[in-house]
């Protein structure tokens, strides 16, 4: 078989001949792969259209692929619909502040214990090691956030996800391969620990900075349980949580009610839910595609760090 | 050699020269403390605010003043009809994971690194981590609809004739376990292929070649070079994976539990939220999880111990 075009780029190895099996299992791998893709994306894209499609329509069903009578009505009544607004305002507030405080904050603490000589580091090391094993759970940590007044506050979503030891290990094993001359000319010059860390380490630091702010970010983002343990008004509601009421709030109705009673109602709001849905989703997956490699090297350094 | 030398300077020292010392590092020390008082009120506090599993805790009082009552709330929920029932289901769910979940991922990056151009690996790889980034509530809220009465998973199967009458997916506790297991592998396949697919690109190629000098086909390479390549990486996350089994996805299975289907979709966490949140029972409920803490602690150490022997090799 002459095979042995030089166009063809082999990635593991320098196949003279290929089998004829090889051959079929190419052909399977790629219509796996294709179809691993196509799953990935068709929910999303479900949404997208049904929700670009006339209420009234959608209710037939049978919307799979392209809007049958296209229409931005959902869309609209969906920002008429007071407090999605407010909603969306508090997740990117939560999102911007909840990700610079923990990842300077963190960044910081970090700095101090990455350097061997600091007294009490093994104390400090030990302490936060337990955290990751063992926690007090949701209802004392509950009644911690109750007795700090954090209920019904803005700073729920930021203080108790402000620092992170997982991160922390992450940041270190970073910190560590920064070159030691950098820092201690900067000392002899008469810098100070703080000055070090702001002037010199933080600038060198941006691949992990930006890793660990994109973890914090999606999880700001995507966090809804903060929002339905720990707020009753609706104002301070996330986008997530807000989504997740309304979720709720149908899924009980439909449940409750008779189909065929429930049916114009229920569905009518489903456009609406879609609709909504693809506004809380549109910043993420406006955003992954750019990000991606960043939380690919961050997954690689938490998993050398285990 | 800069750390022993530290350590045994450090151990010299005296009360007077450790002051000294801190003195020195005051602002490295101030860096850090934040962290560390950060860590006693948010992590610490809540430990010692377990003792209430052990007491009759009313919301009206203070921790302190509430009577101790030994083991009365362990004993209780032991003795909860709903006890084996969650357990099951916490564990039913968690070994479905562990044993069809678990080898997807491995199994993907294994056929991924197969395909030969690389524009279409590298695309693969992307449009695949892709769900990972999308929030439960939101994807919880798809499944709903996909899986109503009129949903387009009936349409779907009605239209192949796989089955003659609609069902509520969701409405009915047969499906939930099953549910649970393909929308959890579907979210997190792309995600959790990454860290096979690194340890797979670091696998030395001569190795490759050489077997196939030796007529060894792709299964052959995949199954005695590949794999015992990753056997590693495969076992550290197997050791999370297993001390992580009381840990069902809250998550994912708050959204999807509904009042048809509760009957299996409840778990330890949804039970403890339940308890706690909604009756207002906060000493059961701390109870009920600080039985799930131990016995996942339980876990990691012999899924640790386990590996270790195996492998030569442990997480900590």
């Amino acid at each position: 078989m002459p095979q042995l075009s030089a166009k063809v780029k082999y990635t593991n190895s320098n196949i003279i001949k290929r089998r004829p099996g090889e051959h079929i299992f190419d052909i399977l791998n790629v219509i796996i792969m294709l179809f691993v893709c196509i799953a990935s994306i068709y929910p999303i894209w479900y949404v997208l259209v049904n929700s670009l499609n006339d209420a009234t329509d959608a209710m037939t069903g049978g919307i799979y692929l392209w809007p049958r009578v296209f229409s931005l009505a959902n869309y609209q009544k969906v920002l008429e619909t007071s407090g999605i607004g407010q909603s969306f305002k508090i997740s990117v507030l939560r999102t911007l502040i909840g990700t610079v405080f923990s990842v300077f904050f963190t960044a910081m603490v970090a700095y101090g214990l990455s350097k061997e000589y600091l007294v009490g580091r093994k104390l400090y090391m030990a302490m936060g090691t337990i955290t990751l094993f063992f926690s007090g759970g949701l209802i004392p940590g509950f009644l911690l956030l109750k007795n700090l007044n954090l209920l019904d506050s803005f700073w729920v979503f930021i203080f108790p996800s402000m620092f992170s030891f997982y991160n922390l290990l992450i940041f270190n094993s970073f910190f560590r391969e920064i070159p030691k001359a950098l820092e201690e000319s900067a000392r002899i010059d008469g810098a100070q620990d703080m000055t070090v860390f702001f002037k010199i380490v933080l600038p060198l630091s941006k691949p992990v900075l930006a890793t660990i702010a994109l973890f914090n970010g999606v999880y700001h983002w995507n966090d809804y349980f903060a929002g339905v343990m720990y707020i009753n008004d609706t104002s301070l509601e996330p986008i997530q949580t807000y989504m997740y009421r309304i979720i709720a709030e149908s899924t009980s109705n439909m449940l409750s009610n008779n189909i065929s009673s429930a049916i114009t109602q229920t569905t009518t709001s489903t456009s609406i839910k879609l609709a909504t849905m693809v506004i809380t989703t549109v910043p993420i997956i406006c955003v992954y595609p750019f990000l991606q490699k960043y939380f690919v090297k961050g997954m690689m350094i938490g998993a050398v760090k285990e | 050699m800069a750390v022993d030398n530290t350590e045994k300077r450090l151990k010299a020292l005296g009360i007077r020269e450790t002051l000294a010392l801190l003195w020195k590092q005051r602002y490295l020390q101030l860096m850090v403390l934040p962290g560390i008082i950060w860590m006693i009120i948010f992590n610490y506090i809540p430990m010692g605010g377990i003792v209430i599993a052990f007491k009759n805790f009313k919301i009206t009082k203070t921790i302190s003043e509430a009577p101790w009552v030994g083991f009365e709330h362990f004993i209780e929920f032991f003795s909860d009809s709903a006890f084996s029932n969650i357990l099951t289901n916490t564990l039913g769910i968690s070994l479905l994971k562990l044993c069809i979940g678990f080898p997807l991922p491995i199994i993907f990056a294994l056929l991924l690194n197969e395909i030969r151009s690389v524009k279409f690996k590298k695309a693969v790889q992307t449009i695949s981590y892709l769900p990972h980034f999308i929030s439960w509530v939101v994807l919880g809220g798809i499944l709903i609809t996909w899986l109503e009465k009129s949903g387009m998973v009936n349409d779907l199967l009605i239209g192949l004739g796989i089955i003659k009458e609609r069902i509520s997916f969701l409405g009915e506790a047969r499906f939930f376990w099953v549910l649970a297991l393909i929308s959890d592998s579907w979210k997190e396949l792309g995600w959790s292929a990454i860290i096979y697919l690194a340890a797979i690109s670091g696998v030395d190629q001569q190795m490759y070649e050489a077997a196939t000098v030796d007529g060894a086909n792709k299964i052959h390479k995949i199954w005695y070079i590949t794999l015992p390549s990753i056997a590693g990486t495969i076992s550290i996350l197997l050791v999370l994976a297993v001390s992580g089994m009381l840990n069902s996805n809250f998550d994912q299975i708050f959204i999807l539990k509904n009042v048809l289907n509760v009957s299996r979709s409840e778990v330890i966490d949804t039970y403890v939220y339940q308890m706690g949140m909604s009756a207002g029972r906060f000493s059961y409920a701390t109870a009920v999880g600080l039985f799930k803490s131990v016995i996942a602690m339980i876990l990691l150490l012999i899924a640790n111990k386990t590996t270790s022997k195996l492998q030569g090799r442990s997480l900590y």
